[in-house]
């Protein structure tokens, strides 16, 4: 391809970012219009299951979520037909807390901005994955060679990712305030800060493990990163469930928020296997890097600054999947070390790549 | 389920029996807590000391000495519990995590011992503190390895009881069925028509197709699934020593080293012949080097040269002719990413830059000096400096005396108030030489080894010139100059590029990969997987029905488990078909 058309792309690329991020803004405001509205609906749900019986509360949900998905499975016919699955749990009183009713909170009004940011947030999707798709046409290589193109890739991905969890009927629509928000704020700071004109690949680069190596970083990190929006919910939902559960009464803006929200419970286990199925990816990530290196630099680990935060991402995951399976350490001490993951995940970014000597400095700035 | 809780008189023999169910379920190691406190009561009326492991201590030394051995082998025993705790194995992933950033922070002697001498020149208590504390080695020092190999000792300690829990479980049979089915996390019941024994037939028929384990028991049938997770979680940690112990091997064995060859050199593969070189402990120099050598035909590098990518490498390629001892001589390319492989040796490429080729006469008008002069880089646009240093010359009287020369060699030559003389592109489109000269003693004599690409003018006089300024030049190619007071001179014929190559071997990467893969396939096995074991119970009620019970357990409270539940009640249907029920019959299940 010629330069002055390979150049016409990069722009239309780049229009297209400034565009998606355009309407991004506006599933933001409809989001945001979403919550204000849902604030309008009162409901204490939360308080009523960790108060009321507990003995009478598990069967009944049991009987509720259990009892549905089998008669689903049948057909109408069957139903009558088939025994009912009770199920018991180990913390009836937490199990029995009911997963809030989402953002709009049954607000008519609430659920139309509702749907409206949703609609808009698949537009804007449209909007950003053609740009990667162009951007990738005019540098005829992977699109994340960068730090600008691993940014708009990388949140690309985590709306992918939130888009597909929609369209598996998973309970996700609370996440997309706090993601569409920092989608926002990753692209802004991609455009404005580390946007680079250039689009050659040094030959450093030139291999087919910048395509496997890097997506797959790409991809567990968009996970991880939906994972630790859940993970910090969590913690906020807990010490609201707690406070509840201790007879306390919360403020009027943290119940107006967390109440709609899924129950902590969930929030947490929506974390857990996310991070469980991403972890092994995670693992291959750095193995496909090392392999990378032995190939490049003549050692598959030398303990360069990337290498070591990729390590630390690891091992500070390990210790949450541990601490998740140990008695004591469930809950919220676990839910910290998911954080801390994330975290070193962000510094190896952001930090290695830019203010850190490493053989890794591919940034572009 | 209401109603379940009235007799608390059972609770205690019911719990008892649950806990058997779960034996052996989790993945998590039991959590024993055993403190150190006087358990047995005093016997004989020795003396107790509290918070020991000791006991009773009786008078006498035969008392002193079996208190003694009581004490030592309770306070070993409770720091290998302590040691193989899932608790300290936290703290000690933790402190790992810890321990590795300072090295990402600090610059590592192993990565660039430059940047190190460096750092402790620019601080000089800093850096003695950091020598002290080993955070130049960070990755080999006493603190970082304890910490793993407490690591690996405790995740030795787990696995090795576990492996034979396991082994043990394989061989066993899952655990009959509790007492009370309807206690456990997933409980479904009916009544049916059929015969007990026809239904626990079908259900071992059932939970058999859907690759269950299952054992018979007295008027139930007991099941299990899911042995891959802990399978997996095993191979997993196992592979992981086998990583650490591939590591350790390739630390042993290996060996690298820098070669810097210029175009038309050679290089062949022994000791004296590198630059710089490093081995581990057990790699012998003299037999274990391969026995090779290469010639550097040509170095080929291309940047772009429009667009916003200007001055961006495009080609980096090193062209080879290398010879093994059987007199066989192949040409072969080494780029960034593709090393060459001779033996068990791999040939990387990883600098390039140009050498000016010099010419110096001296004061008699010999050739005193006469070859490429490789220039190290200092920028992207190959802004380049380095030395000359000629030593078998006389000056004009025929005194013998030393020369040397330090500057700049730039691809494409521009010069400015801020940066003096400077590269602008890495290509040679105006290759200037700008170079000072001295004369006197370059100190190559005094025993102390010298940077090839530094010169120490402490014995050296500068050249000046007429106005008493530093004598300096810019030359082309082909263009000489005459060094002051008769004393010789110098032209620059040209130039070559050389290239920066490392040879290496390593033992142990097909046994770390394979440890890697394998960490892989265990963790997804353990961490996808779902262990849970199944029970089905028919008997026969007052009114002559059979009553069906299935329940399930599993590690995880994961909502799969009641549907599989679920989908083997409905799978047993056809054998024990639902007999509908009044509604007040119905509420107790």
């Amino acid at each position: 391809m010629n330069l002055a058309m390979s150049e016409e792309l990069a722009d239309l690329s780049n229009y297209l970012i400034y565009s998606a991020m355009a309407v991004y803004t506006l599933a933001f405001l409809a989001h945001i219009a979403e919550w204000l509205f849902g604030s309008r609906s009162k409901v204490a749900r939360t308080a009523a299951a960790l108060t009321a019986d507990a003995e009478a509360v598990p069967a009944q949900r049991g009987a509720d979520t259990i009892g549905v998905t089998v008669r689903g499975k049948g057909g109408s016919t069957d139903v009558l037909e088939r025994p009912a699955v009770v199920t018991r749990s180990a913390s009836p009183r937490r199990d029995a807390v009911p997963d809030g009713p989402g953002a709009a909170a049954g607000d008519e009004k609430g659920d139309l901005y509702g749907r409206i940011a949703l609609s808009l947030t698949v537009l804007a999707f449209l909007m950003h994955l053609a740009a990667v798709v162009v951007r990738t046409v005019a540098v005829e290589r992977a699109p994340w060679a960068n730090m600008y193109e691993f940014s708009t890739s990388f949140s690309m991905t985590v709306v992918g990712a939130y888009l597909l969890f929609l369209l598996a009927k998973k309970n996700v629509a609370w996440l997309g305030l706090p993601l569409v928000a920092t989608v926002l704020l990753d692209l802004g700071l991609a455009v404005a800060v580390l946007y680079t004109d250039s689009t050659q690949l040094v030959p450093a680069l030139d291999s087919v493990w910048l395509i496997i190596h890097v997506a797959l970083a790409i991809g567990c990190g968009a996970l991880m990163y939906v994972a630790v929006v859940s993970t910090v919910l969590f913690l906020f939902r807990d010490s609201y469930e707690n406070k509840l559960a201790s007879g306390g009464t919360p403020g009027k803006l943290a119940t107006s928020v967390l109440e709609r929200l899924p129950s902590s419970l969930s929030l947490d286990k929506f974390s857990y296997r996310i991070t469980a199925a991403v972890f092994p990816v995670w693992t291959f990530t750095i193995i496909a890097g090392a392999i990378w290196a032995e190939n490049a630099w003549g050692r598959y680990w030398g303990w360069d600054p990337k290498e070591v935060w990729a390590f630390i991402t690891w091992v500070a995951y390990a210790a949450y999947l541990h601490a998740r399976a140990t008695a004591g350490w469930k809950g919220r001490r676990a839910a910290y070390l998911g954080i801390a993951g994330f975290v070193c995940y962000l510094i190896n970014y952001y930090g290695v790549n830019m203010f850190v000597n490493s053989l890794h400095s591919y940034s572009g700035l | 389920m209401a109603s379940d809780n009235v007799n608390d008189g059972r609770d205690a023999r019911d719990a008892g029996d649950e806990a058997a169910a779960g034996a052996g379920l989790s993945t998590a190691p039991a959590q024993e807590d055993e403190t150190p406190a006087a358990a047995d009561a005093p016997r004989e009326g020795g003396t107790v000391h509290p918070g020991s492991f000791g006991g009773a201590r009786r008078p006498g030394a035969a008392g002193a000495a079996g208190w003694l051995a009581r004490e030592v082998t309770g306070w070993t025993r409770w720091a290998w519990r302590q040691l193989t705790s899932m608790r300290v194995a936290l703290i000690l992933l933790f402190l790992l995590a810890l321990g590795a950033i300072p090295g990402s922070l600090i610059p590592q002697s192993d990565a660039n011992a430059l940047l190190v001498e460096e750092f402790k020149a620019d601080n000089d208590l800093l850096g003695r503190v950091y020598e002290r504390l080993q955070l130049f080695d960070v990755y080999s020092s006493v603190w970082f390895s304890a910490i793993y190999i407490l690591l690996f000792v405790s995740l030795i300690g787990c696995i090795v009881p576990r492996t034979w829990q396991f082994t043990g479980q394989l061989r066993g049979r899952p655990p009959r069925a509790p007492r009370r089915l309807d206690r456990m996390p997933a409980y479904t019941t009916w009544r049916t028509g059929a015969d007990p024994e026809q239904v626990l037939g079908a259900a071992q028929r059932v939970l058999k197709r859907r690759w269950f384990r299952t054992a018979p028991g007295e008027g139930s049938v007991a099941a299990e699934k899911g042995y891959l997770r802990e399978a997996g979680n095993l191979l997993f940690h196992l592979s992981l020593i086998v990583m650490l112990v591939a590591f350790g091997t390739s630390q042993l064995f290996y060996s690298e080293g820098g070669k810097l060859v210029v175009e038309g050199d050679g290089f062949s593969n022994t000791l004296p012949q590198y630059d710089d070189f490093s081995s581990g402990t057990l790699f012998d120099v003299d037999h274990d080097l391969d026995p090779f050598g290469f010639t550097l035909n040509e170095f080929t590098a291309e940047f772009s040269r429009e667009g916003p990518d200007l001055g961006t490498p495009t080609v980096f390629r090193a062209d080879i002719t290398y010879w093994t001892p059987d007199g066989t001589e192949t040409d072969a390319t080494v780029q960034p990413n593709q090393p060459v492989v001779i033996g068990d040796s791999k040939i990387y490429l990883l600098g390039h830059g140009f050498a000016p080729v010099i010419t110096v006469t001296d004061g008699q008008g010999r050739t005193a000096y006469s070859g490429p002069v490789p220039f190290l880089p200092q920028d992207t646009a190959l802004t380049s400096t380095g030395v000359v240093k000629v030593t078998d010359y006389l000056d004009e009287n025929g005194e013998p005396e030393q020369l040397g020369f330090q500057g700049f060699f730039n691809p494409s030559y521009a010069i400015d108030e801020v940066r003096g003389p400077h590269s602008t592109f890495p290509d040679p489109d105006l290759p200037v030489l700008t170079l000072t000269a001295y004369h006197g003693d370059l100190g190559l004599d005094s025993g102390i080894p010298q940077n090839v690409y530094q010169l120490n003018t402490r014995k050296l006089e500068q050249f000046t010139d007429e106005d008493g300024e530093p004598f300096r030049f810019d030359l082309l190619p082909g263009e000489s100059i005459d060094l002051p007071d008769g004393k010789g001179t110098i032209s620059y014929e040209g130039y070559e590029r050389w290239a920066t190559f490392k040879v290496s071997t390593k033992t142990g990467n097909g046994w770390a990969l394979t440890g890697a893969l394998a960490a892989v396939a265990g963790l997804a096995g353990s961490l996808l997987l779902q262990r849970r074991r199944v029970w089905v119970r028919a008997t026969t009620d007052e009114a002559g029905r059979t009553v069906v019970e299935l329940a399930s357990l599993g590690r995880t409270e994961s909502a799969r488990i009641p549907e599989e539940l679920a989908d083997l009640a409905a799978a047993l249907q056809p054998d024990a078909p639902m007999i509908p029920e009044s509604s007040d019959q119905g509420a107790r299940a």
